[in-house]
């Protein structure tokens, strides 16, 4: 056998199988002509993976990697699940055979594209409510801000408002994180 | 656990006369067939013995079989060697869409050193029209490769039309035979080929063991430089026992292809006949008559071939795939991809090639199995949960 005895449970036994029909963020990878396709639902409660669904075309390793992303993340916090790299999947599953090494990068990206899905939607009630509040967030961290000028108090980044878009942006940076335009070094 | 073997394509197993006519050249017999001692001479009697059986299998003479060591050897000692021998003449060749990797990769190594070639398409049951060969034949064309019949989706190929085209065009033409010889009758002759191709494993001889029929008068350059062996033209010490048993299994084979056909197609038809009535949106590959009588290939829709690959061989039945994750260079099948099947078909491939000991209980045991595998699998799939939404609008 190709694979080892954690690749083949999964792919025989996967958990999470399925659709979410109400999901807080989908997100889909991959293509049948490359050979494999996933798309992961999420439900999200308290900033927490509460749910997770789902389903996979593709290969062993495409299933076994599907099944296995969902069940490290579900229960974590949305940052937490958004460091689970490839690399991990991988290692988790006690390895995989170098030609289907791609198919760990679809299970992360696919759980990742959910969750960033969630988050642009959340943004925009976020969006919403903050120009009622008059708050601003963090373009790193979505943390709130108070005050335009200054450091991020959630992720300690300093920022500055960009001349360009209004938008904060990193300070010291080349470029504006928002609008790519130059920013004049200091 | 009851154990289905139906991956011919790959090897067949080793005929039980096949080996006991190989095992004295793995001890006692072990001479050098170069060598003029008794030793030698008794090897090379051996060597001679199974050219004539190999040469009788497909109606040539024994001094038009040069031995290899596979199919893929064969095919790139023909292509590479009938193409240098006629480069002054001309630096194109013609071939099909659907040849084996060892043809295209053959034909891809030749365009390096200034061949050109051109690609003649199949149709959607895999086959070559003979007149695209012949609107593809040009005054610098010195070879044409078109594969007997495809392992893949079993179409037999009209090469006895396209060698008429081939010679009307004074140009030479080889098959690649190796999933056609032993399996159905193949006559050099009849079909008027000026190469051909074979494999021993593909008819329950050993592995590591192929053959090159050429015409005689047919030039072809040496494929490996060194002694006299096989002509000259393709040194290094024999692989007796291989070349014996292989020799052995061409005997089996003249005398049993009729029945032998005959039984294993019966089976096959219960597949091909049987599967689409259990299970929805499956769909065979290849011709449905002008096929190899050993092989039903499918497509099953929205799942991939590696996953009931690996199902059926925890149920004890191993199988074949084209589908990009199954192949190591993960590409799906240029030949279903040739016929026009769109990629995602192209990855729920399935090929089954049914070998001599298969039974109708193997085949009822495949139909039973199968389809709660495609079942499972396709409730997984995003393509079949997008499909269940649509029909339901």
């Amino acid at each position: 056998m190709i694979y080892t005895d954690k690749v083949m449970d999964h792919f025989q036994n996967p958990r999470n199988v399925g659709v979410i029909k109400d999901a807080d963020g989908t997100g889909q990878v991959g293509n049948p002509v490359c050979g494999d396709m996933m798309t992961f639902y999420i439900k999200v409660k308290d900033d927490k993976l509460e749910d997770i669904k789902f389903q996979t075309f593709g290969c062993g390793a495409a299933i076994a990697v599907s099944s296995i992303v969902s069940e490290m993340a579900l229960g974590r916090t949305l940052d937490e699940a958004m460091k689970i790299t490839n690399e991990i999947v991988a290692e988790e599953l006690g390895g995989l055979p170098k030609n289907k090494l791609h198919c760990s990068n679809l299970g992360a990206d696919a759980l990742h594209a959910a969750i960033s899905d969630y988050r642009k939607k959340h943004a925009a009630e976020q969006a919403e409510v903050s120009q009622e509040a008059g708050k601003c967030y963090c373009p790193y961290c979505d943390g709130p801000i108070e005050g335009l000028e200054g450091a991020c108090a959630a992720c300690h980044v300093d920022l500055e408002e960009c001349p360009h878009c209004g938008n904060l942006t990193k300070k010291g940076e080349e470029k504006c994180a928002k609008c790519g335009a130059d920013l004049e070094p200091e | 656990m009851r154990q289905v073997y139906l991956d011919h394509i790959a090897a067949t197993p080793l005929d039980p006369q096949v080996l006991e006519a190989m095992l004295p050249f793995f001890r006692d017999k072990f001479g050098n067939p170069q060598s003029l001692h008794s030793a030698g001479q008794e090897a090379l009697i051996a060597l001679e013995e199974a050219r004539l059986r190999v040469a009788q299998l497909i109606g040539a003479e024994d001094s038009e079989v040069f031995f290899t060591s596979s199919g893929s050897e064969a095919n790139n000692f023909a292509l590479k060697g009938m193409a240098a021998a006629r480069r002054d003449k001309g630096r194109h060749l013609v071939l099909s869409a659907i040849e084996h990797q060892s043809i295209l990769h053959s034909v891809k190594s030749l365009e390096k050193s200034g061949f050109s070639s051109t690609l003649v398409p199949v149709d959607k049951h895999g086959l070559v029209d003979p007149e695209a060969v012949r609107r593809a034949i040009q005054k610098e064309t010195v070879l044409v490769s078109v594969i007997l019949a495809s392992s893949e989706v079993g179409t037999v190929e009209p090469i006895a039309e396209i060698a008429r085209i081939c010679r009307a065009a004074g140009v030479p033409l080889h098959t690649d035979a190796v999933a056609a010889v032993g399996n159905i009758p193949v006559d050099v002759r009849e079909l008027g080929v000026d190469a051909l191709s074979l494999a021993a494993d593909q008819f329950y001889g050993p592995k590591g063991s192929g053959a090159l029929f050429v015409k005689k008068g047919v030039r072809i350059l040496p494929f490996i430089d060194g002694g006299i062996q096989e002509g000259g033209r393709r040194a290094g010490t024999e692989n007796v026992a291989g070349i014996v048993g292989m020799g052995k299994a061409a005997e089996i084979a003249r005398a049993e292809l009729p029945e032998r056909q005959v039984r294993i197609k019966t089976l096959r038809d219960r597949l091909i006949d049987r599967l689409p009535q259990k299970v929805d949106r499956v769909y065979l590959t290849g011709h449905r008559e002008r096929r190899l009588p050993h092989q039903a290939s499918f497509c099953v829709e929205f799942i991939e071939g590696e996953g009931m690959l690996l199902n059926l061989d925890m149920k004890g039945i191993s199988v074949s795939s084209g589908s990009a994750c199954t192949s190591r260079a993960l590409k799906a099948s240029h030949v279903l991809l040739a016929m026009g099947i769109d990629h995602a078909l192209a990855q729920g491939s399935l090929v089954f090639s049914l070998v001599e000991g298969n039974t109708a209980g193997d085949i009822d045991y495949l139909l039973e199995v199968l389809p709660p595998i495609i079942d499972r699998l396709r409730k997984m799939s995003p393509l079949y949960t997008k499909f269940l939404e649509e029909s339901q609008k």
